[in-house]
């Protein structure tokens, strides 16, 4: 996937540094795991197991192989010195993941009809620089379509916000 | 002929208009999603599946199902004429594919691949039709042992078949805690919710579907730079019967690949894996194994045809156990559950009518499968010229919808853009996401197993060897868990013993 050739002075996090940080995290989710069971009983009741019993071995299992890639990361003999990710191949993925945020954040304020319109239209607008009323076929006609099969065809009701409040939905 | 008896009922239920317009319509969604990058099989069938809550479960599965099969079939559109796999189990398919549609032969790679996929799936569906029955009528007999022994079985399977066995394992934990998350379906105990009352209800596999295979693919693409340039392709009812005179002659090869298709579908290899071994299989024994990789019609049937088999034949533990073969799989027997069906071998005595219409719909879907890709090829690699910046947010819409619509929750969207995040994490670092999506899915059951046996056997482990039929798959489980061990002793072993005979001589 990445370019092995880059060099790591080109900015950027090592592959292996990547690694190990990622298994770090997954013995994290493992330690609560443990810790949030035991507390609530992982041995042997009356009636057979408690209910942290099979949670919190998987846990264990959890941190064990977590640990295994995390020495093997950093002491391996495939050190992989290539850059997980470089800056230039990182921007286009926030330049998603931001707006994605954004939108997800609006839907609670416009429902997710309009959250989603403005969404397509800024995305179109910065990643493409298409013509205005390409933008406005698109990111109209999209949601018109959504709004057709969801509220009037299926009747799943999605949030809606004040716009649709205006029309009576 | 038991089984023949209710495959015509089985018909009769799937011959109706309605089910036959639902088969067309998941056909076409299903080419669609293949098609697009960032919506695949298991996240596409997911995102649909919440607006078939109110359909009757037949329709439901005969629909969601449909969508599976368009989009093992659309796999070989982008591979071919765009070099670009669509669906990673046609990475194989693009080696020859791509450079017969150089060659101005994209009309025969695909009509080759199409026709592959078919015979390849129908050897599935008659493998479905004979063996399912059977398998179901002998896991009737099992108890909690046995079928906890199964799930071990499935899960040891996928760690003895993956490159890194430790991520394998990591991601299969995973997806175990995550199915822990919420009430406990034993005792109705709170796990893992610190004090946060809306995980009562646990984290839905479908969220987690979306999130990983759904925005991470997306995320993944944006890094890459998308820019589709293609070949055109025309297929005309001259080239189709061109090409389907040549195929009788690789008779052999599309037997082989469809054995190793069912066989790497039952066992969760994976169409992925099994579309590799086809192709390398096929050339190890082709008359012409030097040409492969310059454009050889072979060279496509072979992998298309296995990786259909493969897709087809995972239906079969999931209708017969109530194991699914591949993460698709997963998801539809996720969708069981949702409409109130019991997954296990009672599905065959209970809901006749269910399973028998799923597997008559198989055949007519994919004879209504072919025609339409052969058809309207052109029309599908229509879409990938659209630009990716209009494609990718409508994918992230739609994606974010599939998450409310599970459990009407804003919180479920958030969980989807962690889910994407992570997703993108994980592929990047080589973590494969099947096994977490499986043991999420089954973690409630196969726990419940867990917890039944050792009721029953006040804790010990010896109940799992108590008689030879448990002990066998709990066997045969171990032994496929350490088996990269054992692999890897073996080879050590022959290597020492070699490096003697060479200083011996």
């Amino acid at each position: 996937m990445e370019q092995k050739q880059d060099s790591p002075a080109g900015g950027g996090l090592s592959h292996s540094a990547a690694e190990a940080i990622a298994s770090l995290a997954i013995i994290a989710i493992g330690v609560v795991m443990i810790v949030s069971n035991y507390k609530i009983g992982a041995g042997w009741a009356s009636d057979g197991p408690q209910s942290g019993y099979f949670p919190l071995r998987i846990g264990v299992i959890l941190c064990f192989a977590s640990l295994v890639v995390l020495l093997k990361s950093l002491f391996g003999k495939q050190h992989e010195q290539g850059v997980f990710v470089t800056w230039q191949r990182l921007k286009p993925v926030l330049l998603v993941l931001l707006p994605t945020a954004m939108f997800v954040l609006a839907i609670k304020f416009l429902g997710i009809y309009v959250a989603a319109a403005l969404f397509i239209a800024a995305f179109m607008r910065v990643m493409d620089k298409s013509i205005w009323w390409k933008i406005l076929l698109v990111s109209i006609g999209v949601n018109a379509l959504l709004f057709w099969m969801f509220e009037i065809q299926f009747k799943v009701p999605l949030p809606k916000g004040p716009l649709e409040a205006l029309f009576g939905y | 002929m038991n089984e023949l008896d209710a495959l015509f009922h089985g018909f009769a239920i799937a011959l109706t208009w309605y089910n036959i317009g639902m088969m067309v319509i998941g056909i076409v969604l299903g080419i669609i999603i293949g098609v697009l990058p960032g919506l695949g099989g298991p996240n596409g069938v997911a995102i649909l599946l919440p607006l078939t809550f109110t359909m009757q479960p037949t329709s439901a599965i005969i629909m969601l199902s449909c969508i599976y099969w368009g989009s093992l079939f659309a796999g070989a559109i982008t591979s071919v004429l765009f070099n670009i796999p669509g669906e990673t189990h046609s990475v194989a398919t693009t080696f020859d594919g791509y450079p017969l549609a150089q060659q101005g032969r994209a009309g025969e790679a695909l009509t080759a691949s199409f026709t592959g996929s078919f015979f390849g799936a129908l050897v599935a569906v008659l493998l479905i039709t004979f063996l399912a029955p059977l398998v179901a009528k002998f896991a009737l007999k099992f108890g909690p042992p046995e079928f906890f022994a199964v799930f071990l079985l499935t899960f040891c399977s996928f760690v003895g078949t993956g490159k890194d066995p430790f991520k394998t394992i990591i991601s299969m934990m995973l997806g175990f805690g995550l199915a822990a998350v919420g009430m406990d379906t034993v005792s109705g105990e709170l796990r893992m919710t610190f004090g946060w009352s809306e995980l009562l209800r646990g984290i839905d596999f479908l969220i987690v579907v979306i999130g990983l295979f759904g925005l991470g693919e997306i995320l993944l693409s944006m890094e890459d730079g998308l820019a589709f340039e293609g070949k055109s392709a025309k297929i005309n009812t001259r080239v189709v019967l061109e090409t389907w005179k040549k195929l009788p002659k690789y008779w052999l090869t599309l037997i082989r690949s469809a054995a190793i298709g069912c066989w790497m579908g039952i066992t969760p290899g994976g169409a992925t894996a099994a579309s590799f071994m086809g192709y390398g299989i096929a050339k190890r024994f082709s008359p012409n194994r030097d040409k492969f990789g310059t454009g050889q019609l072979e060279g496509v049937i072979a992998p298309e045809t296995a990786a259909h088999a493969s897709g087809t034949a995972a239906l079969l533990p999931m209708l017969a156990l109530g194991i699914p073969g591949s993460a698709t799989a997963a998801v539809l027997l996720g969708g069981l559950m949702v409409w109130g069906l019991q997954p296990g071998p009672l599905l065959f005595v209970e809901q006749k009518d269910f399973v028998w219409g799923l597997i008559a719909s198989m055949y007519l879907s994919n004879i209504a499968g072919l025609i339409i890709v052969l058809s309207t090829v052109p029309l599908f690699a229509a879409i990938l010229r659209i630009p990716f910046a209009i494609i990718a947010p409508v994918i992230i819409v739609v994606c974010a919808i599939g998450a409310y619509t599970v459990h009407s929750a804003m919180l479920d969207i958030w969980f989807m853009l962690l889910f994407g995040i992570a997703g993108y994490v994980l592929k990047k670092l080589d973590y494969p996401l099947a096994p977490l999506v499986l043991s999420l899915v089954l973690g409630d059951r196969a726990e419940a197993a867990f917890r039944q046996t050792m009721m029953g056997s006040k804790g010990g482990l010896g109940v799992f060897w108590s008689n030879g039929l448990v002990g066998t798959i709990t066997t045969l489980a171990l032994l496929m868990l350490f088996w990269p061990l054992l692999a890897f002793a073996w080879r050590k072993l022959r290597r020492s013993l070699g490096g003697d005979a060479d200083s011996a001589a």
